[in-house]
């Protein structure tokens, strides 16, 4: 799973309703590759409004990873910017690990890449 | 990409192993898969340097062309384990792992004092218009319980979606259908009529293949409220 992705998903259990806590999902005991990916400067300025920088920031803070706490005034013409983007979001992959819901605890867990995101019926 | 090109690649492409009947687990085939994701590509643009959701993506054969047609990334959603393990195989196999990957979720639940099945907005409420085009072959809803799973993963995929969403489906339901996305504020037109042939992997098939005839829809949210 990459940030991109992360950036996505909240905690979904019933009750769970903290906006501020079910979101972003906190990462545990993670293992990190990055997996080299052909950058392209169009796509990420066009993804850049439906990123929550505030949790991608977060995240990429607790797994080590270097991002500009804002997003510059020209993204488009900050290679730099780009290139750390890029990376963070779509170069690295969280292979193995969990996210934990900082609301109610849930843990989701991700296995050769793949996030468990089902739930059991009673948290539905 | 040429199309016969496209469908070759996609020949390579492992289907389920062990089809699971009550997921309405029919593999799409190549030949399918290419001509939906070509014309999606080369009549509208709506594939290449794309941020695309693949619904319900089995082996992975829908999102696997969606790289291939320059999609700059791709999500394919699944419930079944054994279904996103094949994708994974295929996805390296076919050499896409840099831009497709995979979240294991459930877009429908049955809430407990209901015989219908709802959508499960929650789940997703992260993904609403994170992507621009998505990308569906549903299980139409054949099997008991399952009835309006397909409406149900046509809603999710508008929901998602930001320009359009091309999806696959029985002809005998287009009327339903189309009705259904005209009351969500939406245009959809038949793009082909195509045949998917479902060879014998069920016990209960009597036939060798039986085809299908299914529609291509394309529902345009580009410019909707």
């Amino acid at each position: 799973m990459r940030l991109i992705t992360h950036n996505m998903l909240k905690c979904h259990v019933k009750n769970c309703k903290n906006p501020d806590k079910q979101f972003p999902l906190q990462f545990k005991d993670v293992k990190l590759e990055q997996i080299e990916a052909e950058r392209n400067d169009e796509f990420l300025v066009r993804m850049l409004p439906r990123l929550d920088w505030s949790a991608l920031l977060k995240t990429t803070k607790e797994l080590g990873i270097v991002i500009p706490e804002k997003v510059p005034a020209n993204p488009a013409d900050d290679d730099e910017f780009l290139q750390a983007l890029h990376t963070a979001i779509l170069e690295m992959h969280v292979k193995e690990g969990s996210m934990i819901c900082n609301g109610c605890g849930h843990e989701y867990k991700i296995t050769k890449g793949i996030p468990n995101m089902l739930l059991a019926e009673h948290e539905i | 990409m040429k199309l016969k090109q496209l469908e070759g690649y996609l020949g390579e492409v492992a289907s389920f192993k062990d089809p699971k009947i009550q997921l309405e687990q029919y593999p799409t085939t190549a030949h399918l898969a290419s001509r939906v994701l070509y014309t999606a590509e080369t009549a509208y643009g709506d594939i290449s340097d794309k941020a695309v959701v693949d619904l319900g993506c089995g082996c992975g054969m829908l999102s696997i062309a969606a790289a291939m047609m320059g999609a700059s990334s791709v999500v394919g959603i699944d419930i079944d384990s054994d279904a996103l393990a094949a994708a994974q195989d295929n996805m390296g196999a076919l050499e896409v792992e840099d831009t497709v990957e995979l979240v294991r979720a459930d877009l429908c639940h049955r809430p407990a004092d209901s015989d219908a099945l709802e959508l499960n907005q929650q789940q997703f409420s992260g993904m609403r218009q994170k992507f621009d085009t998505a990308v569906l072959n549903p299980p139409f809803g054949t099997k008991p319980g399952n009835k309006g799973i397909d409406v149900l993963f046509l809603q999710a995929a508008c929901l998602m979606a930001r320009d359009a969403v091309y999806s696959l489906h029985k002809s005998s339901t287009r009327e339903h259908l189309i009705k259904k996305v005209q009351s969500w504020g939406y245009e959809c037109e038949v793009l082909a009529e195509l045949k998917f042939d479902i060879p014998m992997m069920y016990k209960f098939h009597k036939k060798k293949t039986v085809d299908v005839q299914v529609d291509l829809l394309r529902i345009v949210l580009r410019g909707a409220s």
